[in-house]
């Protein structure tokens, strides 16, 4: 097996490279690739648009069709891990672990039963239990608010700075991770529950698309955002500008709510009882 | 574009590469991923493709590393090859 | 011999991408473990997706950010001097997608684990043989 792999990759690298002649060489002005369509989106996002990240332009204004179906595409692997993953508790009742805080003694019920929620002298501790530590918790408690700070200024900047939607997002959504991992899952989700996660992601398409249709009843064709001049009270090329943000910020929340989800389903194997 | 940075990146590159296929424990195998993806951020932002950096730093060296992580704790970390 | 040198330097960003494409597909060939077939399909995706952006540079121009701003109207904009943007939306979805992958992968590879008790290959195919009704 090992023999024939060797051979068939080193078959695909033999044709890979007798092809690598035909390409232009790197850095050249003048390959295929930059005459065409790209000058001018270079030439013409400043006049369109008035949004100097040509990228984030292209991204949501020019290509924002495909944009849409990205985020839908975020949206579903979401959906899929959960109804891989997830087993309600009903269906496979829990073996909960109690530590009594006096004498250090743990013990563990079976079959769902538990104690009181507010008892101060047992602590409920998870299966592969190590003490809580202090300075861990505390740090991460305290550095979680600045990041989501900065999560949510590179998507408001992302218009004249690397950033955007996406990247907004993901940094929102490791913001509230490192809150899981230092703390435990349990605190995490009375927090942001999973229906919460749930309900933000399917907000976040809802946002996008919404505003496409918005555009189309407004008279414009989908996504054409210079149909919101009259809505927002502006000229058509700063009307694409803030229709940008708009849909934007619906990626971001679409995309925070997703990966905080794969990672409840993931890091406790379905039942979000305890995590990492 | 500065050439000597880019080899030098592009050989980490391939080595991280080599590195996070063949650690046996795959909990390593995790990390070494996690690696690979910051170096490619760092060959991409020396391209010049800096939005595309932003958003691999975030998620491939983030959050991609995470589940990793998370999968290999809820499964087993031996493995044989 | 120039003519050599000149080849090895218009060409060997195509020739390590090739490198990291053969170290993908090598792992998820011959791999046994699951784990071990999800990362090597993450390099693929991320060696692809350096291919494009190496083909979108250009020598001498600058990230694609317009420099000057709101401020001054009047300064024509030439696309020598920017790097081509194009290949970069493409693979901001593309990375977002691998991502949105690798989720998937890794819960089906925990659904297996839970019901085998195992991640390897081969393991996996003799109970699957064994729990077959002749």
């Amino acid at each position: 097996m090992r023999a024939l792999g060797l051979a068939t990759v080193f078959c695909f690298g033999a044709i890979l490279f007798y092809i690598s002649f035909d390409f232009p060489g790197w850095g050249d002005e003048n390959s295929p690739a930059s005459r065409h369509v790209s000058p001018y989106y270079i030439e013409h996002t400043m006049d369109d648009t008035s949004v100097p990240n040509i990228v984030t332009a292209i991204l949501a204004d020019y290509r924002g069709y495909d944009t849409l179906f990205e985020t839908a595409v975020i949206f579903s692997a979401g959906l899929a891990c959960f109804f891989l993953l997830r087993i309600p508790e009903r269906q496979a009742p829990p073996a909960r672990f109690y530590r009594h805080l006096a004498t250090g003694i743990t013990f563990r019920i079976e079959k769902g039963g538990r104690l009181p929620e507010d008892t101060d002298e047992f602590e409920r501790i998870d299966s592969v239990w190590v003490p809580y530590d202090v300075i861990i918790g505390m740090t991460c408690r305290l550095v979680v608010p600045f990041i989501q700070l900065f999560a949510l200024y590179v998507i408001a900047h992302g218009h004249h700075s690397p950033g955007g939607g996406f990247q907004g997002g993901v940094i929102f959504g490791a913001a509230i991770i490192l809150f899981a991992i230092s703390n435990n899952l349990r605190r995490t989700l009375k927090r942001m529950s999973e229906k919460t996660s749930a309900l933000l992601g399917s907000l976040g398409v809802l946002i996008y698309a919404g505003t496409g249709i918005l555009c189309m009843v407004l008279g414009a064709g989908f996504l054409n955002y210079s149909a919101l001049a009259s809505l927002l009270g502006v000229d058509p090329v700063s009307a694409r500008s803030h229709g940008i943000l708009i849909v934007e910020i619906g990626v971001g929340i679409a995309v925070t709510a997703v990966m905080v989800w794969i990672y409840y389903n993931l890091s406790s194997a379905g039942r979000q009882d305890e995590g990492l | 574009m500065i050439w000597p940075l880019d080899i030098i990146i592009l050989t980490i590159v391939i080595i991280c590469g080599i590195a996070a296929i063949s650690i046996k424990d795959l909990l390593g195998a995790a990390i070494m991923f996690g690696a690979y993806s910051f170096m490619m951020c760092l060959l991409w932002s020396v391209m010049g493709a800096v939005d595309v950096a932003f958003t691999e730093a975030s998620v491939g060296a983030g959050v991609s590393t995470v589940f990793f992580v998370a999968a290999v704790f809820r499964t087993t970390r031996r493995t044989r090859d | 011999m120039e003519a050599l040198g000149s080849l090895i330097i218009a060409k060997y960003n195509y020739w390590a991408v090739i490198a990291l494409l053969l170290i993908g597909l090598y792992a998820m060939i011959t791999k046994k473990n699951l784990i071990k077939k999800i990362i090597g399909m993450n390099i693929f995706q991320t060696a692809i997706i350096l291919f494009y952006v190496s083909i979108g540079s250009k020598k001498g121009a600058t990230i694609p950010i317009i420099t000057h701003g709101h401020g001054d109207a009047s300064h024509a904009v030439h696309s020598v001097e920017y790097i081509n943007p194009l290949p970069h939306v493409l693979m901001l979805t593309a990375i977002v997608v691998s991502v949105a992958t690798l989720g998937v992968a890794l819960a089906l590879a925990m659904k297996v684990y839970s019901q085998y008790g195992t991640l390897e290959e081969d393991e996996i195919r003799e109970k699957i043989m064994e729990s077959e009704p002749v």
